[in-house]
């Protein structure tokens, strides 16, 4: 079964925000203005936080790291989510249902990552930003949760193709927007249960470390510590 | 059997508050009105724009309507919990007080009930919780709890109601068919009175551990996430010591008020005041011991991400609401309350009480909002204020509570009638009785003095056995 995950190199970040952009353009994160930033309301999916960790040599660390969600095997926010507005499926995505979300904000507040965030008001983008939204990711409406998808829609897409032209998925046919855009090649995406995968090979270094590891929601997105 | 043959019904100033409604009523209908539709009025705004109109972001996504919900839910374990002990303990003196208490229970859990749904983002959503009920979220286990509380509660503070509801049927010629409803064809036939009798103590029992659990399960809320400061398993108990502290405040407070409005000094007595101030002693300690242990083990642990929130509680950002918490809970409190002399009186217990239910609600912000504020992977500094529509949505349901609570002292008497004249007749020889049963050499041939005389000794003599009782 596929599972999939991501690896981020900090040996190969340099925490340019190219990810950060990508993403917000890719999924139609509303525009927020300095005032709403300021007040701690931006809606991010992947953002730069720092955190930290062992480098090579036993060396504490501490890095500017991207931040999505981790898509945990083990997620909080889908156990205490009243309504399974919140979900893990077969292949270990967790994703938001936003027509369902009562906006209680129970799952915002059990994720230790901080990295789901709520629609404090409706989104709106000024001319000319309202031409360039994505037409494949709907817009959220006010008071709903939402959170990084790992682009699910493109891993729509790529099925859709696969289908039309009568065969299977490759394993290099869908990354998400963070991951294509990286200038400095430092995030790996894919199946974390393929061998032959780059993302498992790069799983398997002996720098791979996951957040909070002892929190015991085993994250899908494995950090690689710096220091080689 | 009755002592006060002389007058025609002593209890006479029960009915009066249902009898006659002065201005005074009306301006503090009026006021309280006023209060409350000021704050759904700003609820219209909030619901027009979003909770943007509240100081939450990320990451403090909660803040003060848990709090109250909290809060709320908690002053609910007044009533039907303190009740239905005293009742199960027998305590006589219990016989004025309870229904004061149990009213508290019912009206306020709607309050607590409706802070949670202020809180979402699409309350008309809110169904969802039950069409696509997540059995493993807590929030589901608090909708079934608070649901299956409300109902008990309901069910406790009725029964002992109907009674009372056929004796002002017979009485009052004012709302005459509304109590012949309530009160179901009462008449107080034997065969009624057994029925009602088992059907109350069967409630009482009941409604113990469903109370219980209900705070337990408002602490799971927390307990159950991974976040540091919340992740505890002290916290079941801890909330439900501090519901029931939370909630003798309350009952005293409102004692104080009816008392006070409607001359029932001869109903509510000192020694009241001091029964059940004596349990708030006792609640102060157990919150204290609850509270020291909690902050005393994160201290030793001392693992950096709870040592982030208990310096920013101890001497940080939120050092001057803690130890606000620590006068009001504890120091004030268990000054007052450790003399009789304090105790006993009225303004010792209603200061102590208001302290008290200021602290809980110290508390009960300080487990919210620093545990969210200093998340394991820090932001950007934000900090949390609460708005005016927070703040005026927090006064409009006090304001309600205590309307509807006032509202209710005109419908039916808030002392309840039938159990303090059953107290009158029928206590005194079973108080004897329960005497004689436990105790060695007490012949069972009743003594040669007469009733005045018999009456006078036994509350001379049972009194100091009574008490404790509680």
């Amino acid at each position: 079964m596929t599972r999939w995950g991501m690896v981020i190199d900090l040996d190969r970040c340099t925490a340019c925000q190219a990810c950060v952009v990508a993403c917000r353009v890719e999924n139609n994160a509303p525009p927020s203005g300095p005032e709403f930033a300021h007040q701690g309301r931006d809606i991010s999916w992947i953002r730069l936080g720092s955190i930290k960790h062992e480098e090579a040599g036993n060396r504490p660390g501490l890095s500017l790291a991207p931040l999505p969600c981790m898509h945990c095997e083990n997620p909080p926010c889908v156990h205490v989510c009243p309504t399974h507005a919140t979900t893990i499926d077969e292949e270990g995505m967790v994703a938001q249902v936003p027509a369902r979300c009562i906006g209680c904000r129970y799952c915002t507040t059990a994720c230790p990552y901080t990295v789901r965030q709520f629609n404090w008001r409706l989104g709106q983008w000024p001319a000319p930003l309202d031409q360039g939204r994505n037409p494949d990711v709907s817009i959220r409406p006010r008071g709903v949760v939402e959170k990084c998808t790992f682009c699910a829609h493109r891993l729509q897409r790529a099925r859709d193709r696969a289908r039309y032209e009568g065969r299977e998925l490759e394993p290099d046919e869908y990354v998400p927007a963070c991951v294509e855009s990286c200038p400095a090649e430092a995030m790996f995406f894919g199946d974390l249960d393929d061998p032959h995968s780059e993302v498992a090979r790069q799983a398997a270094s002996p720098r791979a470390f996951r957040l909070m590891e002892e929190l015991g929601t085993r994250p899908k997105v494995i950090y690689l510590s710096k220091g080689e | 059997m009755d002592p006060d043959t002389t007058m025609v019904d002593p209890d006479e100033v029960l009915l009066r508050p249902m009898q006659r409604t002065g201005w005074k009523f009306w301006l503090f209908s009026a006021v309280m009105l006023a209060i409350w539709a000021f704050g759904m009025y700003e609820w219209t705004v909030q619901l027009r724009s979003g909770l943007q109109v509240t100081g939450l972001n990320v990451p403090v996504y909660w803040g003060l309507y848990i709090t109250n919900f909290v809060f709320f839910i908690g002053i609910s374990h007044a009533g039907t919990l303190i009740s239905a002990i005293l009742r199960l303990c027998k305590a006589e003196w219990r016989r004025p007080i309870t229904r004061a208490a149990e009213v508290i229970t019912v009206l306020v859990l709607f309050f607590g009930a409706g802070c949670v749904i202020l809180d979402l983002g699409r309350p008309e959503r809110a169904l969802n919780v039950i069409l696509y009920a997540n059995g493993h979220s807590p929030l589901v286990w608090d909708v079934c709890s608070i649901t299956v509380y409300l109902t008990g509660s309901l069910i406790y503070l009725y029964l002992p109601l109907i009674p009372d509801a056929a004796i002002l049927r017979d009485r009052m010629p004012q709302r005459r068919w509304f109590y012949r409803i309530v009160a179901l064809g009462y008449r107080g036939t034997p065969r009624q009175k057994k029925i009602l009798e088992t059907a109350i103590s069967v409630m009482a029992v009941v409604v113990i551990p469903i109370a219980v659990s209900v705070h337990t399960v408002v602490s799971w809320v927390f307990a159950m996430t991974v976040q540091p400061m919340w992740h505890s398993t002290i916290f079941g108990p801890y909330f439900v010591v501090g519901a029931i502290f939370s909630g003798i405040a309350g009952i005293l407070i409102a004692m104080a008020i009816v008392r006070k409005v409607y001359h029932l000094e001869n109903y509510l007595k000192p020694v009241h005041f001091n029964n059940l101030g004596l349990l708030l002693l006792v609640m102060t300690l157990l919150w204290f011991y609850f509270t020291f242990a909690e902050y005393l083990t994160t201290y030793y642990g001392s693992e950096p991400d709870h040592m982030r929130i208990f310096t920013a509680k101890i001497h940080g950002q939120y050092a001057p609401l803690f130890w606000s918490m620590v006068l009001c809970c504890l120091v004030i409190p268990f000054c007052l309350l450790v003399t009789k002399r304090t105790r006993s009186s009225v303004w010792g217990c209603v200061t102590a009480s208001v302290a008290v239910e200021i602290g809980m609600w110290l508390e009960r912000y300080l487990i919210v909002v620093p545990s969210l504020s200093n998340p394991r992977l820090p932001r950007a500094d934000v900090s949390y204020a609460p708005t005016l529509v927070e703040w005026s949505l927090l006064a409009s349901f006090v304001a309600a509570f205590i309307f509807l609570y006032g509202l209710f002292t005109k419908v039916f008497p808030i002392v309840s009638i039938w159990e303090v004249k059953e107290g009158r007749e029928k206590a005194l020889s079973e108080v004897e009785e329960r005497i004689r049963e436990a105790l060695p050499g007490i012949t069972p041939d009743a003594p040669a003095v007469g009733p005045a005389e018999r009456q006078r000794r036994d509350q001379r003599d049972a009194q100091p056995v009574l008490t404790p009782a509680s």
